[in-house]
């Protein structure tokens, strides 16, 4: 599904060759600043490589417009984010970009529940904890129902017992509806629990 | 009615006066403003006479020319002053759509104005068009800096809320419509607010102007409440040119946020 060729990103990142397989689940694991996000960033098309090729479904990536591309291969920042409005709007705000606005509410109140955010929709976005936001923004994402996840850190602000039941459940989602997830995460046993394949980045010296 | 009382220079002179208090009090209690105070007052003093004599002279030889070359001087300053007073360095395509902006909301309200509200013949007549030109030229101004200052705050500060909406697959236009709409917002308060106080709390310049020339306060009128359209029309006219082509320059052609530029 994706391909990098000798990809070089300032004095961050150097990939000679990798390949990221369809319908699998893919973790990046790696110390801090060794350019995890990058990559994932770089896979979303929102910086560039300074050199090298990136390939998507063996297509050059910019070759693609840009926002098609970001709407079929959807990325989740670290840091939640949260928009002004009620936690509804802020799980619909990625459909609304894409002005596809048909959603299934029972599906939402559903994943709200298995998320372990006991929240009403109408609450204001702003008043819920960092861990709520982070998984009210992983709904966001899972929504949009893309091709692709990418997802860095999904569960840096939950507890282990909420990270393992999120992540779970986001594994699942992902086999059971043929996406392909690509996962920065900073545990080593999630990534062995849950990936199919491990990508270790180094960082150079 | 009677045109204005002609001061003589001996008249002008004591209006110095109140200089020479202001200085007095700068000096008694040390606050160091001298050089500024005799300074700016020199200034403004030179500046008026020379473009009183500059105007007798291009209302007695009303040209075309000259008033396109007058109002080609102001657009420049005005220009020039945007980017001076910026908080942070413009990049060369921001400066582009600044001179854009002004010059194509500015000229489009003032031509409307001239040609179709009052209807000047012959068109270029400096007696209307330098004034007006002046005061619409100015209040843009003014709302572009504000705009300008506000749009790179909010690309400063909500960079990564941009970013994020990016990621999801929105285009940079709805990716930055909140520090659009809030930077059209800020823009064009102050001329919102100025229209509120009008006539209440205070008398505007152009119409004490028209007053102490001797115009009827009902022509004055009239001529105020259509500026201050005119005026709100350029600025947000001017201003949301500069927003729709300005957050444009901080992305590239992949639809990628310019880091480095911020």
């Amino acid at each position: 599904m994706f391909e990098v060729k000798n990809l070089k990103y300032k004095d961050i990142l150097y990939i000679d060759h990798l390949n990221i397989n369809k319908n699998s689940v893919t973790c990046i694991v790696g110390e801090s600043g060794s350019g995890k996000t990058t990559l994932l960033k770089m896979l979303n098309n929102i910086i560039s490589p300074d050199e090298g090729e990136i390939y998507f479904n063996r297509k050059e990536i910019n070759q693609y417009n840009p926002i098609d591309l970001r709407r079929r291969v959807v990325m989740l920042p670290q840091t939640p984010i949260i928009y002004k409005g009620s936690i509804l709007d802020n799980i619909l705000i990625g459909k609304k970009f894409s002005k596809s606005e048909i959603y299934d509410i029972k599906e939402i109140e559903n994943l709200l529940e298995k998320f372990n955010v006991n929240k009403n929709l109408n609450e204001p976005a702003e008043n819920l904890s960092g861990g709520e936001k982070q998984r009210v923004c992983l709904i966001r994402v899972l929504i949009m129902n893309p091709e692709v996840i990418l997802l860095d850190e999904p569960t840096s602000a939950l507890d282990e017992n909420t990270e393992d039941l999120v992540i779970n459940y986001v594994v699942e989602y992902v086999k059971k509806n043929n996406k392909t997830l690509i996962m920065v995460t900073h545990s080593k046993e999630i990534a062995k629990k849950y990936s199919d394949h491990i990508i270790e980045i180094t960082k150079r010296r | 009615m009677n045109g204005a009382v002609k001061l003589s220079i001996m008249q002008v002179l004591s209006a110095y006066l109140f200089i020479l208090i202001l200085l007095l009090i700068v000096k008694r209690r040390g606050l160091n403003r001298e050089k500024e105070i005799i300074i700016s007052t020199t200034r403004m003093t030179l500046q008026l006479i020379l473009t009183g004599y500059i105007l007798t002279y291009i209302l007695k030889n009303p040209n075309p020319f000259i008033t396109l070359l007058v109002i080609s001087i102001m657009e420049i300053f005005a220009i020039q002053n945007i980017i001076k007073r910026s908080k942070t360095k413009l990049s060369y395509e921001l400066k582009k759509v600044v001179v854009f902006s002004m010059i194509v909301g500015t000229l489009f309200t003032l031509f409307y104005f001239i040609l179709i509200v009052i209807n000047i013949k012959p068109w270029y007549n400096p007696q209307y068009f330098i004034p007006l030109a002046g005061m619409i030229i100015g209040n843009s101004m003014t709302g572009i800096s504000l705009g300008i200052n506000k749009l790179i705050d909010g690309f400063k500060n909500q960079v990564d809320v941009i970013e994020c909406s990016l990621m999801l697959g929105a285009s940079p236009k709805d990716a930055c419509k909140p520090i659009l709409d809030n930077a059209f917002d800020s823009a064009i308060l102050p001329t919102i607010n100025s229209m509120v106080g009008m006539g209440i709390v205070f008398l505007p310049g152009m119409m004490t102007g028209q007053i102490l020339s001797g115009s009827s306060p009902l022509v004055a009128i009239e001529y105020q409440i259509a500026i201050m359209l005119g005026i709100l029309g350029s600025v947000s006219i001017s201003v949301i040119i500069f927003l729709l082509f300005g957050y444009k320059t901080f992305f590239n052609n992949r639809m990628q946020i310019k880091r480095e530029e911020l």
